[in-house]
């Protein structure tokens, strides 16, 4: 059935219960004006509908009945209990029309002209109602008779009876509207506060039952726990919206956006009966439409175009539900031109988002999803995903804000999906406890990815450090650690044996490791808001209440992981760093390993122009800068090491204070010389192990032939090194 | 005719204030409290409130008061805000009093630091001056966040 005439019909039998009451209480108060224009509205609107979903007879039927209705407004005559019964007939043959549309979703061949022409005599015959005598006394006096004259069921007039032959209206009801009740959301939002306040003290209860040990408590406990499950999974279903609920509009604004674009989309929806939270359903609403409307717009080509390609001139956009793990995973596909990695490259490099260097060495896959990037979508209307009020990170953000992800999968010419994977509720989440300085914190479960133990040994020997930033060899992948204590700035309670405990949680795709001081258990929790007076601290997301009646803060993970710099802020321009990390960790890279100062670095291959040795002698000063004249222009030099390391590691090797090592770099047109120590190597590698940079010109940490390696992010450096008031532009 | 007013008033590092009698939820001795790192100083915790969270705010340090001596247990006055309840910690309990509008008057100008602002006026009361708080504008720490 489609869904606008769903909600027609739901709408619709909803109001006409409320005719019902309104004409039967007309009758007893005939001159009660509030009633009548509530009437007349409610059958103008069905009228209005039927025209516009073009029933004939229903837009017939109500039509007649409105005039009649008009003319009571009028006053040109008094309702009557003659009238009461036409117009419940009216409302009868709506019933009835109404039920033959929701069986056979067709307006059924009835007859209405009884009824119609039943009402249009009542309306003529208004002068003779009007000059009748009977016209109702004062509903004071009358109340007390009326009432016991009319039972609440319309009364069996020839005229209803002649209607309603095939069924009885009110033993048929429509399956719609009697399946479901329509219930005040802030009723379900406390209900839903109530169960979580019954899971807690069930859980205290379960607590205290261990700790008693009396048979005569077990079993009541036990079924106590059992039931709460039950209620609070009854409960949480009650909010639970199909995702369809979401699509009903899509038909439309797709037909409406192909249609000012000039293309043909076909739109198929599948998987609508998935059910979601209703705050889930909610929050994804945005976002959706953005990423149906980037596809209408940007993904799908011109008619022309596809065919020239070989495609059908028609577009398919497809969106699908399901469940997936304990999420619902919503897929946007379309078959459109998909997007090009290279000019996503080129757009991010010319927004400033990225340099060239580093879009170059990224995977297509990881292009595409640059598209992601704060500014990126807004800057201009070149790309596949130009903006449209909003961009693309924020459908990021705010499918990330409620715990989800998306992604993002293009084939050029073949089309692009866009996959949002996300959790089913947000009021009550399983989450692991930890304790930190002798407080105890939720991490939610959805960011957990393991759980690493280090025993006082390990702790020692295992922690390396990049630049002071501690490291943790995971697998051979270096993991970045955080420690929660120092982050949350609070008096570190450090185990014992010097050992230390690492919950390994993934923020925005980078994984890190939270050191914490112990690990409780997991459970399901009751998420509750954090006043305002608490907003500021972005390193929670809310709170719960614990099975001993304690409060406990619920980690923000992404707010952490921005708090310790393991991803960089949503507006930060280094954001940029982000993906281009993760793409060199699926590409092989070939690069100069360099000594500097004690370090080792690696600079792409790509970016190397020469290699070159030059006298000191010929270092001339500039301004406070070290230059060389080299082939015909000045070269800045740049020392690819901390200064003050530079220094001591001279005073070892004096030789090297007579000539230069210097490996010539090049970005954006220009050149600079960067001093380093020695020349060790070019290796390809691939490079799987990394951890975010340490300082400024370093793009991340890596180990290359097992030892650590600072990658140096050239763009920058000669950025710095050709400062803008004696750059060429 | 005298208006009386009904204030709960407490004690606070000596000093005599009211709420007035309304917007008070409850009174409920110390509790057990989470503390909030990385937020203001004037947040101490967290607590439990039969199932409802409650933020605890340290009206010495919102007032710009020395500090509590340790082991003085706070009392928590509970308040109604459009932001839900909030406790405001002081020192000790008095009695709810009523008082003669006519005996209010305004701060006075001399009146400065961070309880400017905050406390809206006192009564005049024998012996004694009883100022009155503004909840709402306690409870707004818009101007006291975390140091960071």
């Amino acid at each position: 059935m489609n869904d606008i005439i769903r909600d027609f019909l739901l709408e619709t039998h909803e109001s006409l219960a409320q005719l019902d009451l309104d004409l039967v209480a007309l009758e007893k108060t005939p001159r009660d004006r509030e009633t009548l224009d509530r009437v007349f509205r409610a059958l103008h609107t069905v009228k209005g509908t039927a025209g516009f979903l073009g029933l004939d007879r229903l837009q017939a039927v109500s039509h007649a009945g409105e005039n009649l209705l008009s003319r009571l407004r009028a006053g040109e005559i008094i309702f009557n209990p003659e009238i009461a019964t036409a117009m419940l007939a009216v409302v009868d043959a709506v019933r009835r029309i109404l039920a033959g549309l929701e069986a056979t979703g067709q307006e059924e061949e009835a007859d209405f002209s009884d009824i119609i022409r039943r009402l249009e005599a009542l309306t003529k015959g208004a002068a003779s109602n009007r000059a009748q005598p009977a016209a109702p006394p004062p509903p004071v006096v009358v109340g007390p008779t009326r009432v016991t004259v009319l039972p609440p069921e319309p009364p069996p007039a020839p005229v209803l009876a002649a209607v309603s032959m095939a069924e009885p209206a009110e033993g048929r009801h429509s399956a719609v509207s009697d399946g479901s009740i329509r219930v005040d959301v802030g009723l379900l939002d406390k209900l839903m506060t109530l169960v979580g306040e019954l899971v807690l003290a069930r859980n205290q209860l379960v607590g205290f039952r261990a700790a008693r040990e009396d048979p005569a408590l077990h079993g009541p406990v036990q079924r106590l726990d059992q039931l709460t499950t039950e209620l609070q999974a009854g409960v949480m279903k009650t909010r639970m919206q199909p995702v369809g609920s979401l699509w009903g509009k899509f038909p439309r604004v797709v037909r409406d956006l192909a249609a000012a674009c000039g293309k043909q989309v076909r739109l198929d929806l599948d998987g609508g009966d998935t059910d979601l939270d209703k705050s889930v359903v909610e929050a994804i609403r945005d976002p959706l439409t953005h990423i149906v409307r980037n596809a209408v717009d940007h993904g799908i080509e011109p008619p022309a175009d596809r065919l020239s390609r070989g495609k059908p001139a028609e577009g398919r956009l497809h969106l699908h539900a399901a469940h997936e793990g304990g999420k619902v995973v919503i897929r946007v596909s379309d078959d459109g031109g998909g997007i090009d990695p290279g000019r996503v490259r080129a757009k991010a490099v010319a927004a400033g988002l990225l340099s060239a260097d580093l879009a170059a060495r990224q995977s297509d896959r990881e292009a595409v999803n640059l598209v992601f990037l704060p500014g990126f979508s807004t800057a201009d209307r070149v790309t596949h995903f130009s903006g449209r009020g909003v961009g693309m990170d924020v459908v990021r953000t705010n499918v990330e804000k409620i715990g989800g992800t998306v992604d993002l999968e293009s084939r050029p010419g073949g089309g692009t999906t866009v996959s949002m994977k996300i959790p089913l509720t947000l009021a009550i989440i399983p989450a692991l406890t930890v304790t930190c300085g002798g407080d105890r914190y939720c991490i939610p479960q959805v960011s957990l990815l393991e759980l690493v133990r280090l025993d006082g040994d390990q702790a020692h020997t295992g922690v390396e450090y990049v630049h002071g930033a501690p490291v943790y060899r995971l697998r051979g992948n270096l993991l970045p650690l955080v420690h929660l204590d120092r982050l949350l700035r609070v008096d570190p309670t450090r185990p014992a044996d010097g050992g230390a405990t690492v919950v390994v949680i993934q923020a925005d795709d980078r994984p890190f490791g939270l050191v914490v001081d112990d690990i409780h258990d997991t459970g399901e929790i009751v998420v509750k808001p954090l006043r305002k007076q608490l907003k500021g601290a972005a390193a929670f997301s809310g709170a719960t209440i614990l099975g001993d009646g304690r409060v406990a803060l619920i980690l923000d993970v992404l707010g952490l992981a921005q708090r310790a710099g393991v991803v960089s802020g949503p507006r930060d321009r280094a954001a940029a760093e982000r993906p281009s990390a993760v793409a060199a960790a699926q590409a092989r890279e070939t690069v100069l390993l360099v000594a500097s100062g004690g370090g080792r670095m690696a600079i792409p291959l790509a970016a190397v122009d020469r290699l070159e040795e030059f006298p000191r002698a010929s270092v001339e000063r500039v301004g406070g800068r070290s230059v060389v004249q080299y082939r015909g222009e000045i070269l800045p030099l740049v020392r690819a090491s901390r200064p003050s390391r530079h220094k001591r590691a001279a005073k070892r090797r004096p030789d090297e204070q007579r000539r230069l090592q210097v490996a010539v770099c090049a970005a954006d047109g220009r050149r600079v010389g960067l001093v380093v120590s020695r020349l060790l190597d070019v290796v390809e590698e691939a490079v799987t192990a990394r951890a975010p940079a340490g300082r400024a010109g370093v793009l991340f940490t890596a180990v290359v032939q097992d030892r650590v390696t600072e990658f140096l992010d050239i763009a920058a450096v000669v950025k710095a090194a050709h400062p803008a008031a004696v750059s060429p532009e | 005719m005298p208006v009386d007013r009904q204030f709960c008033t407490f004690l606070l590092a000596g000093h005599h204030f009211g709420v007035d009698v309304t917007s008070v939820q409850e009174i409920i001795r110390a509790q057990e409290m989470t503390r909030v790192p990385l937020t203001a100083p004037v947040v101490r915790g967290l607590i439990n409130l039969r199932g409802q969270i409650v933020t605890a705010l340290d009206l010495r340090r919102r007032l710009g008061l020395p500090d509590r001596p340790d082991g003085d247990p706070p009392v928590n006055v509970v308040v109604r805000t459009d932001d839900g309840a909030v406790s405001l910690l002081v020192d000790e309990i008095g009695d709810v009093l009523d008082v003669p509008e006519s005996a209010f008057e305004q701060s006075p100008e001399t009146l400065t630091g961070p309880a400017r602002g905050l406390i809206r006026g006192a009564y005049k009361l024998d012996g004694r001056l009883l100022l009155i708080l503004d909840t709402d504008r306690t409870v707004d720490l818009a101007d006291a966040r975390a140091p960071d």
